[in-house]
C-alpha cells in the first residue's frame, strides 16, 4: 500500500524538510486546506442554490404597485405584501385544480412504477429466470431517454393516425375508443410517459441493493422448506426496504415537479391547459403574466410540500448513512 | 503507477458486494417459463417506443399518417438531410451544445464533487458536520424550483440568454457530493492519505494523484449521474434561452413539436431528430453498464 506513496515522492524526503517540523508546519495551514477543497462547492451552492431560495423568499411577500396611469420608468414600486401572495396562491382554484391533477398523478405513477420496478428486480434476482441481461438492459434503456423526446414518442404513439393501439382497437372492432389524449384519460397518456422513464431506474436501484444480500439467507430459508416467492416476499421485500424507502422518495419530489412531459404534449392536444401541473402554473405566473412575486410564493409552497414529504423520509435514511467513516 | 491501479481493481468487487454471491454457473436449475415471459413483457413494453421512433424516421411525411405504423419505409437518409438542411444545420448545433451542455458540464460538475466529497470524507475540521447538512438539504430542493429565481438573478448581471446561464447553475449537484463523499470513505485509505502527508506530499497533489484514482469508478457514476440529470433539464435552459441557436436538443424539438401543429411536415424532422439524439446516449449507456451496475449500489444501499 505505501509503495504508491513511495514511488511518486521519490522514496525520502528531502533531507531539509524534517517529517515532524513539515506536520507542524502544515497543520497549522492544514486547517484551511479542507476549506479550499469545498470552496468551488460551497460557492457555486451560495451563488445558485441558497441565494435563489432567498430571493425567491423575499419576492414571495412583495408585490409591485403601479401608481398613477403605471406610465414612466418609475411608476412601479415594490412593496412589502405580507403573506397576500400566499393567500393568492393557496384560494386560486387553477393552483388547487393543479395539485389535485398532480395528486392524481402521483397516485397513479408511484405505486404502478414502484410495484413493477420491484417485480423485475425480484424476477431478476430470482434463480430461474431466463434473459436476465437482455431483461435488464431494456428495462433501464429509457432511463437514457430525456423526458422530453419520451413524451414526444409516446405522443405520437397516442396519436389516432399514427397509434399501433389504434389499429389493435380497429382489428377488435371498437371504433369510438376515445383519445388517448382526452381529458379523461390524459392524465394515464402522462402517467405512462413517466413510467416507461422510470422503471428501470428504479428497478437497477433495488436489484443492486438486493444483490448485496450475502446468499445464505436464502439457501438458509430454503433448507428450511421456503418456495422462491416466500423468500422474494418475507426475505427479499423486508432486507432491501431502505432501497424501497429511497426510490419512494425521489419519485414523490419528482412527482410533483413534473413538468416537460406536459408541456412537450401541449401541441398535440387540447385538453392539457397551461396549468395543469402546479409547476406550469408557475411558470405561466412568471413568464406569460410577469408576476413574479406570486410566482416566487407558489414556488416557496411546492418547495415546503417537497419538504414535508421528504423530512420524514430523511430522518430515516440518513441514520443509515455514514456509519464507516472517520 | 501499477499498484494504484491494482488497488482500484481490487477495490470494484468490493463495492459491489457480488463476489461469492453467485453459485457457479453448473449448479444452474431450469428456467422458470412464468417469470422470464413477465420479464419479457416489461422489456418489449421498454422497446416499443424506440422501435417505432426507428421505423417512424425511416418514413416520409404523408407515410407517416397512411402506411402500417410497423411498416418501416426508405427514406431515413432523406429526412437525415432534410433535417441537416433544415436552417443551415440548426439541429447538428442543438447537437453540439447538448454536448457541451451535458458533457463538459458534467465533467466539471463531476471534479467540484470530488473536491468537496473528499475534503468532508478525509479531513477532520471544525464545521464539518454543519457544512455537510446544509450540502445536503440541497439534495431535496427541487431543481426546477430554482430555476425562475435563477434567471432573475442571472437576468440582473446579464448573463441570460447565453451558454453560461445554462452551464453553471448545473455545475453544483449536492447529490454529487453525497455520493463522492461516500466513495472517497470507502475507496480512500486514510493510513495511504496519512502516510503520503508523512512523505510531505502536498493536499492537493494527495487528491488529484491518490484520491481521484482510487474514487475513479465512483466518479463515472457522478458523471453519469450529472450528465442525465443536465440532459434531462429541460425547464431551466426553457426559462434561460431565447435564441434557438443555443438551445439544447430537448428544448430545440420541443420547439419544432410546437410548430408541427401548423405544419405537419414537421414531424418527420421531429422523429428522425428524436432518433437521431437518443442514439449517442444509448451507446453511451451501454458502454457504461457496468457502471451503473456496480457504483449506482455503493451509493444507493448505503443510503
Amino acid at each position: 500500500m505505501t509503495a504508491t506513496v513511495d514511488d511518486r515522492s521519490g522514496g525520502t524526503p528531502p533531507p531539509t524538510r524534517h517529517p515532524r517540523a513539515a506536520r507542524a508546519r502544515r497543520s497549522r495551514k492544514g486547517a484551511l486546506t479542507p476549506w479550499m477543497m469545498l470552496a468551488p462547492g460551497i460557492v457555486l451552492f451560495a451563488v445558485f442554490m441558497a441565494a435563489p431560495i432567498f430571493y425567491t423568499l423575499a419576492l414571495s411577500f412583495q408585490k409591485e404597485q403601479v401608481k398613477g396611469l403605471g406610465l414612466g420608468g418609475d411608476s412601479r414600486t415594490r412593496e412589502f405584501a405580507g403573506l397576500e401572495n400566499y393567500v393568492a396562491t393557496l384560494t386560486d382554484p387553477e393552483f388547487l385544480a393543479s395539485v389535485g391533477r398532480v395528486l392524481v398523478y402521483g397516485l397513479i405513477l408511484v405505486p404502478t412504477m414502484l410495484g413493477l420496478a420491484l417485480l423485475f428486480a425480484l424476477l431478476l434476482d430470482a434463480r430461474r429466470t431466463g434473459a436476465k441481461s437482455f431483461g435488464r438492459v431494456s428495462i433501464f434503456l429509457p432511463y437514457a431517454v430525456p423526458a422530453v423526446i419520451s413524451s414526444l414518442l409516446w405522443g405520437f404513439l397516442y396519436l389516432p393516425a399514427v397509434s399501433p393501439f389504434y389499429w389493435i382497437f380497429e382489428q377488435l372492432g371498437w371504433d369510438d375508443v376515445p383519445s388517448l389524449l382526452s381529458p379523461g384519460l390524459v392524465t394515464f397518456a402522462i402517467a405512462n410517459i413517466g413510467l416507461w422513464g422510470g422503471v428501470g431506474f428504479n428497478m437497477i436501484v433495488m436489484y443492486t441493493s438486493l444483490k448485496a444480500v450475502p446468499s445464505d439467507i436464502y439457501e438458509a430459508a430454503r433448507i428450511d422448506g421456503a418456495s422462491e416467492r416466500q423468500i422474494a416476499l418475507r426475505i427479499k421485500v423486508p432486507i432491501i426496504m431502505p432501497a424501497l424507502i429511497m426510490t419512494a422518495l425521489f419519485s414523490m419530489i419528482a412527482t410533483l415537479q413534473v413538468f416537460a412531459e406536459p408541456t412537450t404534449l401541449r401541441p398535440l392536444t387540447n385538453s392539457l391547459s397551461t396549468t395543469w401541473s402546479p409547476l406550469m402554473f408557475v411558470y405561466r405566473d412568471a413568464f406569460t403574466r410577469d408576476d413574479v412575486y406570486s410566482a416566487a410564493a407558489t414556488s416557496i409552497v411546492i418547495a415546503l410540500a417537497t419538504f414535508a414529504i421528504s423530512f420524514f423520509f430523511l430522518r430515516v435514511v440518513q441514520r443509515r448513512a455514514f456509519g464507516q467513516e472517520d | 503507477m501499477t499498484v494504484t491501479t491494482e488497488t482500484r481493481a481490487a477495490l470494484v468487487p468490493e463495492l459491489s458486494g457480488t463476489t461469492g454471491r453467485r453459485a457457479p454457473k453448473d449448479t444452474r436449475v431450469p428456467v422458470a417459463v412464468g417469470s422470464t415471459a413477465v420479464l419479457l413483457l416489461g422489456a418489449l413494453y421498454c422497446l416499443l417506443p424506440v422501435a417505432w421512433v426507428l421505423i417512424a424516421s425511416t418514413k416520409d411525411a404523408s407515410e407517416l399518417f397512411s402506411t402500417f405504423t410497423f411498416a418501416p419505409s426508405t427514406h431515413l437518409w432523406e429526412n437525415i438531410v432534410d433535417l441537416t438542411a433544415y436552417r443551415d444545420g440548426l439541429y447538428w448545433r442543438w447537437m453540439a451544445n447538448t454536448a457541451l451542455y451535458a458533457g463538459v458540464g458534467a465533467i466539471i460538475s463531476t471534479y467540484i464533487s470530488a473536491l468537496s466529497g473528499f475534503a468532508l470524507a478525509k479531513y477532520v475540521f471544525p464545521g464539518k458536520a454543519t457544512v455537510f447538512r446544509i450540502l445536503l438539504m440541497g439534495v431535496l430542493v427541487p431543481g426546477v424550483i430554482l430555476a425562475i429565481p435563477q434567471y432573475l438573478l442571472l437576468a440582473q448581471v446579464g448573463l441570460t440568454n447565453t451558454y453560461w446561464s445554462v452551464l453553471l447553475p448545473q455545475l453544483i449537484s449536492p447529490y454529487g457530493i453525497y455520493l463522492a463523499r461516500i466513495y472517497a470513505a470507502a475507496a480512500v485509505p486514510t493510513e495511504i492519505v496519512e502516510s503520503a502527508r508523512t512523505e510531505g506530499a502536498r493536499e492537493l497533489f494527495i487528491f488529484h494523484r491518490i484520491g481521484l484514482p482510487m474514487m475513479g469508478p465512483g466518479l463515472v457514476t457522478i458523471f453519469l449521474f450529472q450528465f442525465v440529470a443536465v440532459w434531462n433539464n429541460f425547464m431551466l435552459p426553457y426559462i434561460m434561452l431565447g435564441d434557438d441557436r443555443l438551445f439544447p436538443i430537448t428544448v430545440g424539438l420541443s420547439g419544432l413539436l410546437n410548430q408541427g401543429a401548423s405544419l405537419p411536415s414537421m414531424y418527420t424532422l421531429v422523429i428522425t431528430g428524436a432518433l437521431l439524439s437518443i442514439v449517442p446516449l444509448i451507446a453511451l449507456f451501454l458502454v457504461l453498464q457496468r457502471y451503473w451496475r456496480v457504483d449506482l449500489a455503493a451509493g444507493a444501499v448505503k443510503a
